[in-house]
């Protein structure tokens, strides 16, 4: 016990728990923006695929980090349009769309991948975000080295979600995104386009996503493996329900999650001779179904979720 | 202005014409990664070709191939004419595949006119239990299977790794995670001599041909379709929508179980971690390829297994990717999801500007 306590009370313990849980920020940000406008967007794990793979290409390929970032994100938005137009306009099946997505968006970076690189046996490497060392913010004790001395990345996933939460709160487009997912017909009859606000919704989304993703080759690791999302995606998509969509709640969700995970690859190294290792890589997807079980009854959905809206139809 | 309405009714040519148009739309599209890849394109789609017709064990590849989409593209189409996602037809594989070599593989000695029987239908029921436990967390908790199922994937491919360097860990293979074989007698036979394709293909076969007549001409199907055209009017109607949903839940896991149950107990004969390159996963596009119709899922597997095993040929023979053939049924997805669209609405012309009564 009292190992543990001093786990959690180290510095290094919450500033890793913070760069685990990086990734699942920007796609928990992501997806809660694309269900706050109604649209399910289960495109999120080939997204978080496509962001890795493109933003590591684009800086591989000689662009900066920022610039591999930037591409990152236009893929993400590129695949939120397919899935936006499937599903808005079109009207479709969000879940089969949304997987649909995902295999697309997997096998088009998979295949991309090979056949850039044919004959690889080893990842090549890019040189990732280095951890930052911002001069006095980062000496303060505990908090310096906790929130200061990561990299650009997690201080940009940090700001997105301040950023979602003050659109989404403070702003008209934030009301109007809001009743989009609730109650299209109002923001039809304000004179304001269903459409635009939903495909706009799942684009910039998705563009979050695919950051999750490029954090994770540009900035954890600093090269591209094939399954490396390995289901992040699809924990973000537990987490917004967990949070109810709301931002600051996703954070902690994420946060917690990072911590928790954090926690397990140290409890690893403790207790590793008696429990077999998989039983700790289990933990996240356990603990995220539990999460899921506790919060489904009281979670408060998008009344509109799930459900098309057509132009001149009530 | 251009108008989009529903049709009445889609026309019969329709409900068969979008899958197949689909279908080819996604091999046509297959051309633009070839081109980019830098692949000569007609001498690709002609590897392809050969590599399913070029030889009877080509052909019979392919038909081992399809062996697995068809059962679990019969777990999704089942599950999802309910409106019951079913996305872990991925785990529910690999939990009838455990089952098959924990039982299998010498846990029990008796002839095969019993063990055959013993490992299909426990392995059935593996599947099934791997998704009756996201059925309970729906009806009772409330909890989005979708997410569930798919959480699970990971979940029971980590516990089968974890088995592999445990419990059903072969103490002869030298520390590679893989279980002891599956005993002779257990094995499903093979249905012709020197090929690969088993006796899982008949299986497959007679299970599409019960879930079509079931589910057009049963009570049971007939309840299936209501649940999931319209749950609050079948509830209404005084149908158990909860009870119709863990029915076909069970009937879903168990055909993924099948799956699983197949390629260990038809094809591989021992298990490892790799067993299924996404099959779960893949089973979905068969699904929604087939328009959900069992029938349809045995033509629908049997063209994704040619891609597969078509493209798998083209790129041993030029060296471009074989993640071309996940690109071309990725595609076909999208393909078929837009035709069916197409299929429900015509788009019309009119001339005045409100065209809405």
């Amino acid at each position: 016990m009292m190992d543990i306590l001093q786990i959690l009370l180290s510095e290094s313990f919450w500033a890793a728990s913070l760069r685990i849980a990086t990734p699942l920020i920007f796609g928990v940000m992501g997806a809660l923006l694309c269900e706050k406008s109604g649209v399910l967007n289960l495109g999120i794990e080939g997204i978080f695929a496509a962001g890795a793979m493109c933003g590591w290409m684009a800086v591989w390929l000689g662009a900066g980090l920022w610039g591999g970032a930037l591409i990152a994100a236009l893929a993400g938005a590129f695949f939120g349009l397919i899935h936006g137009i499937l599903t808005v306009p079109l009207g479709l099946s969000q879940h089969v769309s949304g997987l649909g997505v995902t295999l697309f968006a997997t096998s088009l970076s998979y295949f991309t991948y090979r056949t850039a690189l044919p004959n690889v046996s080893s990842p090549p490497r890019i040189e990732p975000f280095r951890a930052l060392d911002i001069p006095l913010l980062s000496d303060i004790p505990f908090l310096g080295p906790v929130l200061f001395q990561q990299t650009a990345m997690t201080m940009l996933a940090l700001l997105v979600v301040g950023l979602v939460w003050y659109v989404l709160n403070r702003t008209a487009l934030g009301v109007a995104l809001q009743a989009v997912g609730d109650n299209p017909d109002s923001v039809d009859a304000q004179g304001l386009s269903v459409y635009g606000l939903r495909i706009g919704a799942v684009m910039v989304g998705s563009s979050l996503m695919a950051l999750g993703g490029a954090f994770l080759t540009m900035s954890a690791f600093d090269a591209f493996f094939f399954g490396m999302v390995n289901g992040r995606g699809w924990i973000c998509i537990a987490l917004v329900i967990f949070a109810s969509w709301k931002p600051g709640k996703a954070l902690l969700g994420a946060l917690l999650f990072g911590a928790f995970d954090a926690l397990q690859v140290r409890l690893q190294t403790e207790v590793g001779a008696m429990v077999p290792g998989q039983v700790f890589l289990m933990a996240p997807y356990v603990l995220s179904i539990i999460a899921l079980v506790v919060a489904a009854r009281k979670a408060e959905y998008p009344r509109a979720l799930l459900t098309p809206w057509f132009k001149g139809q009530r | 202005m251009i108008r989009i309405e529903p049709r009445t009714a889609p026309g019969r040519w329709m409900t068969l014409g979008v899958p197949v148009l689909s279908a080819v739309i996604a091999l046509a599209l297959a051309a633009i990664p070839l081109a980019l890849a830098g692949a000569d394109i007609t001498v690709a789609y002609g590897e392809m070709v050969k590599g399913v017709f070029g030889s009877v064990f080509a052909f019979s590849e392919m038909l081992t191939r399809a062996t697995p989409l068809m059962f679990t593209g019969l777990a999704a189409a089942l599950a999802f004419r309910a409106k019951l996602w079913n996305i872990g037809a991925e785990g529910q594989l690999y939990l009838g595949a455990m089952a098959a070599v924990a039982i299998g593989a010498g846990a029990v000695d008796v002839p095969g006119i019993f063990l055959v029987p013993l490992i299909v239908i426990l392995g059935a029921a593996a599947g099934a239990a791997g998704m009756a436990v996201p059925a309970l967390l729906k009806t009772r908790f409330g909890a989005d299977e979708v997410v569930t199922t798919l959480l699970l994937n990971f979940i029971i491919l980590i516990f089968v790794q974890m088995m592999l360097e445990g419990a059903l860990k072969d103490p002869m293979s030298l520390g590679w995670p893989q279980s002891a074989p599956v005993l002779d007698q257990g094995m499903l036979p093979q249905l012709m001599p020197r090929m690969r394709v088993h006796s899982g293909l008949i299986l497959a076969l007679v299970l599409a041909g019960i879930a079509q007549f079931m589910l057009a001409r049963s009570v049971w199907g007939f309840r299936l379709r209501a649940v999931g055209e319209n749950a609050a009017a079948a509830r209404h109607a005084g149908i158990g929508v909860n009870r119709s949903l863990f029915g076909v839940a069970i009937l879903s896991g168990g055909l993924a179980g099948l799956a699983g149950v197949s390629e260990v107990a038809g094809l591989k004969g021992y298990l490892t971690a790799d067993l299924s390159p996404g099959f779960g996963y893949t089973g979905i596009v068969v699904a929604m390829l087939a328009g959900l119709s069992p029938v349809g899922v045995v033509i629908s597997a049997l063209f994704i297994a040619s891609v597969f095993v078509g493209a798998d040929s083209m790129s041993r023979a030029m060296g471009v990717s074989s993640y071309l053939a996940d690109l071309v049924v990725s595609m076909s997805l999208l393909c078929v999801l837009i035709g069916g669209f197409v299929a429900r609405y015509r788009i019309t012309r009119t001339k005045t500007a409100e065209g809405v009564a």
